[in-house]
């Protein structure tokens, strides 16, 4: 089969950073291909210079030998080539029909044939194999339907290029096997499917081929995936061999620190308990929907409580505000980084500062010195690679992003108790053990460290005790030593009908 | 990009333009340049100067605040019949800061407490502060009785009125409030992101409540100042205040989207409204036209900031 998609030469710089130099590869006709690459190694910006948001500095681009010369979104669209990001792009007050339709809707003079809409959409849908309702509001579809919209939505125009960025960084295992199999699909149709993930398992199930960055150049370029080994590629995208990403080692356990009695709130009826100990990192693992970030953020007091007591070393800590919690010595890494985590258009050194800084600014007059100190301490401990203090925190990538969070908190004093929900969600893997490392130097020096996660080996990998939550009750409290993958997940899964458990 | 596109699309774009038009204004208006002019000119900004300083940090913590021009005309209303009643100055100033600060406060407490869209808030206290200070004087002007009350007004300092050396104070300490203090960091970072910031441990309901307090005291002090000039307090004083104030914050590149505010280019935008006012004075154009002619340069201001965040973008 020929090379149906093409990058030849491609480089890109940004202030400070080189993002892409001189990367070349091509793609087969309906190949999917992936993607993949530390943050930061350019995945994010070749992704960006397809969907026509951007142009290369050097290189082009050919579709089907054709260079392409397209400078907007628009002209991507009508070569072909459509970008499915990880925000979604629909209109949630609209129906699916309605943003299928949306920019060259049918009807005559402006006014649209509500029947036709829903009659068109109602087949297409059918024939692509997407089970969805034309005529509901995208606000009433779960993550996973809105991304089966979107992929629609690039079918209708007739895309023959589709890059699907992270696409089940949200999606749930059953709603991402349907888009796996509606993958399967596309790709029996000839399309150009180029998926980037970090999920290595997800790489394998899926892909032909792959392509690996690092730093902004081709690292090594699979034709045929088979002859790659999972080893092969984690080196290949750290460049270096990573034998144990986990690292975890036994540590001393001290007194109990943290103590949640019986917490419930409107979103969470069930009483909750749990204690963690000094030195302790607890894990919560559970199925999506069955309660942990409700439980997060009870604890933390930025949800109202209706009953129950938080206590760090037997002080109790007030219910209702998240200043209060920090104030006691209780801080909180959130889960969506975007809209909970960062201050977008302020730089590092402000987000880093932006509690830390009220125990050196007397009378509320800031210490300039001090915080630009501060953010170079933690930017290099912490290894955040960015061109300067300076720099907004939006263009970084997601992990810098999460360890610019992590200093926000390691410049606080007196922080007794860490909670971090979904650690290393996108943050590829050289980060992840970084974090990782962060974290147990934190537990070695008496911090009782909360880490939620979905990802299954992650909780296994790094915790000393997991509790299982399976619809908004704790489901199981397992040690380290009988941590096994079968009995957690049976835990997780709530108590229905056989009939309705999907097999995964 | 050209080095002009660069000039004008950078960081400090707005000042070069500013610096632009006023020498071409200068060398073409007659009477422009004159001392007496130019005083005349910042005595005509005082109130939108004053305002402004506090409108910015509203608008930069994501907020919204159109309660202004009522509660400028409520407190110097209540200055004056406070004065007028007691016979003290000092008695009627304070009166005006508390009815200027429980505005703010009950604007604040609204707002964070019970989590009201601002813009419904203010909308709904703009019109309940103008019917205060409609009932309390009966619709009426309430004219000054002590002429020392003139003098805060008409008295000079170093050749200058007093009330455009209090405006330069408040633009002086509030450029230093937004940059350097706690305070103003928290401002910027709530408007950047209210959530994250309320996660991070700053107490966003507290802030908001500042904000707005502050707001209505700044109000307070223009509202005094104004009645001073016009010696006397007139209910319907400062009407439309509200917007020719947060024309100016966004003529200076104050985001309405929150986050971004510089206090040297809310003075640019507040000279940039009294200079086109004035010129069109000193050129005899019809006060009718200056609508037209205001509502024009905000939409090019916004115009050319919207430009401007697409070159940052680009750069970024």
């Amino acid at each position: 089969m020929q090379d149906f998609l093409e990058f030849r030469s491609i480089s890109k710089g940004y202030p400070g950073v080189q993002a892409l130099s001189d990367v070349s590869f091509s793609v087969r006709k309906g190949a999917v291909h992936g993607l993949m690459g530390e943050n930061g190694a350019g995945k994010s910006t070749l992704i960006r210079l397809l969907s026509g948001d951007q142009s290369a500095d050097e290189g082009e681009i050919l579709i089907d030998g054709e260079a392409q010369s397209y400078r907007s979104v628009r002209d991507a669209f009508r070569a072909g080539v459509i970008v499915i990001h990880q925000e979604l792009q629909l209109v949630p007050e609209l129906t699916v029909a309605e943003n299928l339709w949306l920019g060259h809707f049918p009807g005559k003079g402006g006014v649209i044939d509500r029947r036709q809409l829903i009659r068109v959409v109602g087949e297409k849908l059918t024939e692509i194999g997407i089970d969805v309702d034309p005529s509901a509001k995208i606000a009433s579809l779960s993550i996973g339907e809105r991304q089966m919209v979107e992929i629609a939505k690039a079918v209708m125009l007739d895309a023959r290029v589709i890059a699907l960025d992270e696409p089940t960084s949200s999606l749930s295992s059953r709603e991402s096997e349907i888009l796996f199999a509606l993958i399967e699909r596309l790709r029996s149709n000839g399309t150009v499917i180029l998926y980037v993930s970090h999920r290595l398992d997800e790489i394998f199930r899926l892909c032909d081929s792959l392509t690996v960055l690092r730093d902004g150049k081709l690292a090594a370029h699979h034709a045929d995936i088979s002859e790659v080994t999972r080893d092969q590629i984690i080196a290949e995208m750290v460049g270096r061999e990573i034998s144990n990403i986990w690292g975890w080692r036994a540590r001393d356990l001290g007194a109990e620190r943290l103590r949640v009695e019986s917490i419930s709130g409107p979103k969470l009826r069930a009483p909750l308990s749990f204690t963690v100990r000094r030195g302790e990192i607890l894990g919560f693992f559970g199925l999506i929907g069955a309660g942990r970030s409700e439980m997060t953020r009870l604890v933390y007091g930025a949800d109202r409580r209706d009953q129950g007591t938080v206590s760090i070393d037997g002080a109790i800590v007030p219910a209702d505000s998240p200043p209060k919690s920090v104030r006691a010595g209780m801080v909180l890494c959130p889960e969506d980084r975007k809209f909970d985590g960062i201050v977008q258009g302020r730089n590092i050194e402000e987000n880093m500062a932006i509690s830390s800084r009220r125990h050196f600014s007397p009378f509320g007059l800031l210490n300039l010195k001090k915080e630009a100190e501060l953010a170079d301490r933690f930017i290099a401990k912490l290894r955040v690679r960015t061109p300067s203090r300076k720099q907004d925190i939006i263009n970084l990538s997601g992990g810098n992003q999460q360890k610019v969070i992590l200093g926000r908190w390691l410049s606080e004093q007196g922080v007794r108790v860490l909670i971090i929900d979904e650690p290393t969600r996108g943050i590829d893997v050289g980060a992840k053990s970084e974090i990782y490392e962060i974290l147990y130097e934190l537990a070695a020096q008496g911090m009782a460290i909360v880490v939620i996660s979905s990802e299954l080996p992650e909780v296994m990998g790094i915790t000393d005790r997991i509790l299982v939550m399976c619809q908004g009750r704790i489901a199981a409290d397992i040690a380290r030593t009988d941590f096994d993958e079968r009995r957690i997940l049976a835990a997780a899964l709530p108590d229905l009908p056989t009939a309705q458990v999907q097999p995964s | 990009m050209t080095s002009l596109k660069k000039l004008l699309l950078g960081e400090q774009g707005l000042v070069v333009i500013f610096a632009v038009a006023f020498a071409i204004v200068a060398l073409t208006v007659p009477n422009f340049l004159t001392e007496r002019n130019m005083l005349g000119l910042l005595q005509s900004v005082v109130t939108i100067g004053i305002v402004a300083c506090t409108m910015m940090f509203c608008l930069a913590s994501r907020d919204f605040d159109l309660s202004v021009g009522s509660t400028v005309a409520f407190s110097g209303m209540a200055a004056v019949m406070a004065s007028n009643a007691s016979g003290s100055i000092l008695i009627g100033l304070v009166a005006a800061l508390l009815c200027g600060g429980f505005v703010g406060l009950v604007n604040g407490v609204v707002i964070a407490h019970f989590r009201i869209n601002a813009l419904i808030t203010t909308l709904a206290t703009m019109q309940i502060v103008r019917g205060f200070a409609l009932i309390a004087s009966d619709g009426r002007a309430v004219g000054i009785n002590d002429p020392s009350f003139y003098q805060l007004a008409l008295s000079k300092f170093l050749g200058i009125p007093t009330p455009i050396w209090v405006m330069g104070a408040f633009f002086v300490v509030f450029g230093f409030v937004l940059n350097r203090t706690v305070f103003g960091k928290n401002t910027l970072a709530i408007g950047g992101n209210p959530e994250a910031s309320r996660l991070a441990g700053v107490k966003v309901s507290n802030m908001r409540i500042w904000i707005f307090s502050l707001q209505g005291l700044v109000c307070a002090v223009a509202g005094v100042l104004l009645a001073s000039r016009i010696t006397s307090g007139q209910p319907n004083a400062a009407t439309g205040l509200e917007l020719s104030v947060i024309s100016a914050c966004v003529l200076g590149g104050v985001s309405l989207a929150g986050g971004r505010a510089a206090m040297t280019g809310v003075i640019v935008g507040v000279l940039i409204m009294g200079i086109a006012e004035n010129v069109m004075n000193l050129l005899n154009i019809q006060a009718f036209y200056q609508y037209v002619v205001r509502g024009l340069i905000l939409l090019l201001a916004v115009l050319l900031d919207n430009l401007r965040s697409a070159a940052a973008g680009r750069r970024s």
